[in-house]
């Protein structure tokens, strides 16, 4: 019997009683006394008492929801800490990293995590999706913390995108200003919009201001706000999907065989603790041995030759190279951002919740589908560049058609004709098609934004990446 | 309690739709402070506001001057007319060198080329560079930073002349 010691417990001294007020002593030996600590407890109470043995297999999760909660905690650490360092104000803001770098205690350190941080839980929030996807964990009941997920993610890009400002240096600047230039072709509000964005017509002490304000504390706050709601949102779901073999998913789970279940204490939560020290050990590693990038203080007479937007927003800038920005920058994102996010509403088989790519079969169409984008991709993005000129053939038309929705719908005619092939070939069924469709679109996005980083060079002309002069 | 029916609505539902209509109300004009309290910040005498910018014979036909300040280019053409040009370019902003030797103004970001007026030679730029209004009084040039104005082509109208030499 484990009863609760209060502070109150006269029998105590004093030194006792304080320390009874963080909870009982020491770590309970029974089941019993394992549960209890984890109701008791606000924050291990996250989790429930019991789970269900098979969820915590590694190779289901890859930890990577648990490895982005890890990097959000870090990024505020560290982030408080630059925050009394800093000066949201040009050119003091530029003067102030460099005086993190060489005469701040740590200071150094703390930005490189900080930095190193943030690129990293961009990939891994996507490849958290990823995993979210192709288990197919996002169906009902699951639909809500889907969408919570796509709104997560678009605010870690902001959450990115606001702070890659604040250093001031060149770098910073001019991503910033062709970053959010990219707003201005919002049809009717985009050049209202731009101006409350950047308070000002162009990146300028008031974006600075504004940016930090986002970065600081307008996104953070919201991503608290939301992970609790996504982690309360798992336990109210009955807890994770539960992996399946394809074997499991031939031969229909037996009411009979009553789901292993296990205490949280100490199953779930020895594994995160020793994911977590794992990856703060390797941020410290990281963070101690590279440099997060600093160039010369921001210039807004001189524009580097490439200007480059964020990597993750490479893949967008390429599409700007091909089609009008109208619809490389507005209407692809939000017709791409729409299909992802309302993925729970129209994929609605839940058979093959749990099994990663929905069967064997599923295996060898999700290779299919990333072979064909491979290759694809690079090939339309080199026709284009090179032989296609639809302005030039078609002088009289408005770009945003000739160079926009009339190649647009070529590729989607493209597109669809691939997957009524592959329906022929292989008669597959609705939830196939969206398994492929969206692994297509996902690697060409992937191969756009690679070769928006490694291709691109002076004057965004197509390059091999060892030919490419440093930005200048 | 009386019957809830379609002609007659309750005190309750009354007072919940007057509640919802004074929420609603309260939220959006909370949200247009917000937009109102946000607007841009401009100040007379830096950029944003009116710029003198000296006389006007400081600036021969046929040059282009760049006013680092302001942020743009004072062409004056061959018959003395001048126009300010912002230096933004207008596919993605960054900002546009005058190439002397060429003539024309260069974009090192996507190479968009435009000429000294700011017509678009070569895009991806979709437009021409943005303008500035010019003043000219009692000889002195003055660009108005403060409004852009956006244009599809070159446009005569936009073009400031000194008044004895339009005479
Ligand atoms: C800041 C970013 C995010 C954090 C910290 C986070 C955290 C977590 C954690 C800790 C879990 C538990 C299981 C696991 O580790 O896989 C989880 C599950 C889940 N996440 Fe996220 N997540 C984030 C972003 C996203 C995104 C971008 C999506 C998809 C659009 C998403 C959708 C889901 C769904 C549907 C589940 C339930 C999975 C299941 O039941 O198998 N989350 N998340
Ligand atoms: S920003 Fe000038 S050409 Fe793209």
């Amino acid at each position: 019997m484990s009863r609760k010691i209060t502070s109150h417990d006269p029998a105590a001294g004093f030194f006792r009683r304080l320390r009874n007020t963080l909870g009982p002593k020491g770590m309970p030996t029974d089941d019993r006394g394992r549960m209890r600590m984890v109701l008791d407890s606000m924050i291990l109470h996250i989790h429930p008492a019991k789970v269900d043995v098979r969820t915590l297999r590694f190779s289901y999760t890859w930890g990577l929801g648990g490895l982005s909660a890890l990097l959000v905690v870090m990024l505020m650490s560290t982030g408080v800490l630059l925050e009394m360092n800093y000066t949201p104000s040009p050119p003091q803001a530029y003067l102030d990293i460099l005086n993190l770098r060489t005469n701040v205690w740590f200071g150094e350190l703390i930005r490189n995590i900080h930095h190193w941080s943030a690129n990293l839980l961009v990939v891994v929030s996507i490849l958290h999706l990823l995993r979210v996807f192709f288990t197919g964990a996002y169906r009902p009941p699951r639909e809500t913390n889907w969408i919570i997920g796509v709104v997560m993610l678009l605010l870690v890009l902001g959450a990115n995108f606001t702070g890659y400002l604040l250093p001031w240096d060149q770098l910073a600047f001019w991503a910033i200003t062709v970053g959010t230039s990219i707003v201005e072709y919002v049809p009717v509000v985009g050049s209202w919009l731009s101006n409350l964005l950047l308070g000002g017509p162009e990146v300028s002490a008031n974006t600075l201001l504004n940016f930090y304000a986002l970065h600081i504390s307008i996104i953070p706050v919201s991503i608290v706000m939301l992970m609790s709601y996504h982690f309360w949102r798992v336990r109210k779901d009955g807890g994770l999907s539960v992996p399946k073999t394809t074997a499991e998913l031939a031969a229909p789970e037996e009411e009979t065989t009553r789901p292993e279940r296990v205490t949280t204490i100490p199953h779930l939560v020895r594994v995160e603790l020793i994911w977590a020290v794992t990856w703060i050990a390797v941020m410290l590693t990281v963070g101690m041995l590279v440099a997060a990038p600093l160039e010369g203080i921001a210039n807004p007479d001189i524009s580097p030759n490439p200007a480059k937007a964020p990597w993750y927003f490479m893949g967008l800038q390429e599409l700007l190279l091909h089609f009008h920005p109208v619809i490389a920058a507005v209407l692809i994102p939000v017709l791409a951002l729409g299909a992802l996010a309302l993925l729970p509403f129209y994929d609605i088989s839940l058979g093959s919740v749990g099994v990663y790519f929905r069967s064997w079969r599923g295996r060898y169409l999700t290779l299919i589908a990333t072979s064909l984008s491979l290759f694809v991709t690079p090939v339309w993005v080199l026709v284009d560049e090179f032989a296609l000129h639809w302005t030039d053939w078609l002088p009289g038309w408005p770009t945003w058609i000739s160079n926009g929705l009339l190649p647009l719908s070529l590729l989607l005619l493209g597109f669809y004709t691939l997957q009524a092939a592959l329906r022929m070939i292989f008669k597959t069924n609705p939830e196939e098609r969206i398994l492929i469709g969206f692994t297509y679109l996902f690697v060409a996005l992937i191969v756009l934004t690679i070769i928006g980083i490694f291709f691109r060079g002076e004057g965004m002309q197509l390059f091999w990446p060892w030919e490419i002069v440093p930005a200048h | 309690m009386t019957e809830i029916n379609d002609t007659n609505i309750t005190r309750r539902d009354f007072l919940k739709t007057a509640w919802s209509v004074i929420g609603g109300i309260t939220a959006l004009e909370a949200g247009a402070l917000a937009i109102a309290y946000m607007q841009p910040r401009l100040a007379e005498g830096e950029f944003g506001g009116v710029l003198t910018i000296g006389a006007v014979e400081d600036f021969p036909p046929g040059s282009v001057t760049h006013i680092t300040d302001g942020r743009f280019y004072l062409t004056r053409f061959e018959d003395g007319g001048f126009v300010a040009i912002y230096q933004r370019c207008t596919h993605l902003g960054c900002s546009v060198p005058w190439e002397q030797t060429e003539n024309m103004f260069i974009c090192p970001c996507h190479n968009s080329q435009f000429t000294s007026d700011g017509d678009v030679l070569n895009p991806p730029a979709p437009r021409p560079l943005d303008l500035f209004a010019v003043s000219i009084e009692e000889g002195i040039v003055k660009v108005d930073t403060g409004n852009l104005i956006v244009r599809d082509q070159f446009d005569p109208a936009h073009v400031a002349y000194a008044a004895q030499e339009n005479e």
